[in-house]
């Protein structure tokens, strides 16, 4: 079993086998966090570029740490401090790259379909760390590992993504790859941040919380961005909380193991509150250990072969 | 034409080997004080449960058993298809200033060896490591020596040395299998 594309740029894009291989995979990655020794050599002499066009603390520091305890040696490139600022294009930077013989490249940029251009333009394996509001597989895949170690199944689960569903990328991975894993995938928010027609996508959409709390097994709570109230989208964030807030009070009629989940940073106050953000719900923390988990998974799987099945 | 196959060992024989080197593993460390055993993916895992339980009725003491998974330490992740599935290693217990004994069932080139000694050295710095494996085929291509050996069979690299155990396979037999 491997993965079958030499690049990772969606949860679109990988087949149930591949989401499941690197689910297994990333079980004995985590392992290695309780070791003195948390490094391992598979990728020694393997160049990791980090390559973001967009500001990242979690994201970046997760996979920066996933490549350092695979024994690679990472590369920062961050568009503030690099030639980016002075106008390169992204294929330029990506041939600069290739030419110092970087084996993977791991992208942010605020443009959906980045990582594709990448992925066409040189022979290195793109993961895609976020583009635009198109895809951001690897959270995707820890939310899902975070999951599935909790309730040891992913099929048959109903899963709730609250929150900004029009412009999160979170949301997107999340609803393919639940898709492909046989969950059950509603969307909750307001109508202004419900994108039309995501029903294609083999949601359910609910605007009302409440009417379907009783059901889930897990509640994914999206970060609310301060931007959007100024483009009107709801009326304030008292009003947001009121109605999506995810409170003591709304979860009382929640399941006992309901799995509360948030792909940081929080609003505490805001979509979540501080009390069920450090509750016995919340596996907040943990999808941050997991994340390290999965993307050396991930890093370790492309590292095996590319689209034709060989080790370049 | 299918291959030829020949039983180097049988249920009985490795039952009665196993018992033989849980004395000498006993005999060699001078008790069990300190005694840890660590088998290696998969059916070292399996060999060492079973050393311990003998250990266990020679010392009426319980021994730490751990699994290591070498996978990650592997030497020829550059010329190997696809990368193999990583398996659990599982030592849930200080290596430090022990007597470890790495189990494994078939000692040939040495490789998984050696991966095994980095792996085991970036848990902790035991006082000693020994190696017990249940058939030395030969065909080393490091120089590693096992401490504790079933049985000795030399093989030419035509041959294939199966090692079967029942708790993941459907008897306990040791198969030599020569490619025509």
């Amino acid at each position: 079993m491997r993965l079958k594309h030499k690049d990772l740029l969606g949860l679109e894009y990988l087949e149930k086998e591949e989401i499941n291989l690197v689910l297994e995979t990333a079980k004995p990655f985590k392992e290695l966090f309780t070791r003195s020794v948390k490094k391992v050599p598979p990728l020694r002499g393997k160049t990791v570029v980090l390559l973001f066009y967009e500001p990242s603390t979690r994201t970046r520091t997760s996979f920066e740490l996933a490549a350092k305890r695979l024994s690679a040696d990472v590369l920062n490139i961050s568009s503030s401090t690099s030639s980016v600022a002075k106008g390169e294009s992204l294929i330029d930077t990506a041939k600069t790259l290739e030419a110092m013989k970087a084996d993977f490249v791991v992208i942010r940029h605020s443009m959906a379909g980045a990582p594709q251009i990448l992925a066409r333009t040189i022979s290195a394996s793109i993961i895609n760390a976020g583009d635009g509001t198109h895809e951001h597989p690897t959270q995707g895949l820890l939310d899902m590992f975070t999951i599935w170690e909790k309730k040891g199944r992913l099929s048959g689960l109903n899963v709730a993504i609250v929150g900004d569903i029009l412009y999160s990328r979170v949301a997107r991975s999340n609803i393919w790859g639940l898709n492909k894993m046989g969950a059950k995938v509603y969307v909750v928010g307001p109508a202004t941040l419900i994108p039309p027609r995501i029903e294609e996508m083999g949601v359910k959409v609910y605007y009302d919380l409440d009417e379907i709390i009783d059901q889930l097994d897990v509640i994914n709570i999206l970060r609310i961005q301060m931007e959007r109230q100024k483009e009107n989208l709801f009326p304030s964030l008292r009003e947001y909380n009121e109605i999506f807030g995810i409170t003591d009070e709304r979860l009382k009629r929640a399941k006992g193991d309901l799995l509360v989940m948030h792909p940081g940073p929080m609003n505490r106050g805001i979509e979540i509150s501080s009390s069920v953000a450090d509750s016995s719900h919340s596996v907040i923390t943990e999808q941050v250990t997991n994340g390290v988990a999965v993307r050396m998974a991930v890093l370790y799987l492309l590292a095996g072969g590319d689209s034709q099945g060989v080790k370049r | 034409m299918s291959p030829k196959k020949k039983v180097i060992m049988d249920a009985k024989e490795i039952s009665w080997t196993i018992k033989r080197m849980a004395h000498e593993i006993v005999e060699k460390s001078y008790g069990i004080k300190d005694l840890v055993i660590v088998g290696i993916q998969t059916r070292g895992v399996y060999l060492a449960k079973r050393i311990a339980e003998e250990i266990k009725s020679i010392g009426k003491e319980e021994i730490p058993v751990g699994s290591l998974d070498i996978t990650l330490y592997r030497d020829d992740v550059d010329s190997i298809a696809h990368q193999p599935v990583v398996k659990e290693t599982r030592i849930p217990f200080d290596i430090t200033d022990k007597k470890v004994v790495l189990v494994d069932d078939v000692l040939f080139a040495g490789r998984t060896v050696r991966a095994a000694l980095d792996e085991l050295i970036d848990f902790g710095r035991p006082r000693v490591i020994r190696l017990a494996v249940l058939i030395d085929r030969g065909l080393r291509e490091l120089p590693i020596q096992p401490d504790f050996v079933g049985k000795i069979y030399p093989t030419t690299r035509k041959e294939l040395v199966c090692v079967n155990l029942k708790e993941v396979d459907r008897e306990d037999s040791v198969i030599l299998e020569e490619e025509e």
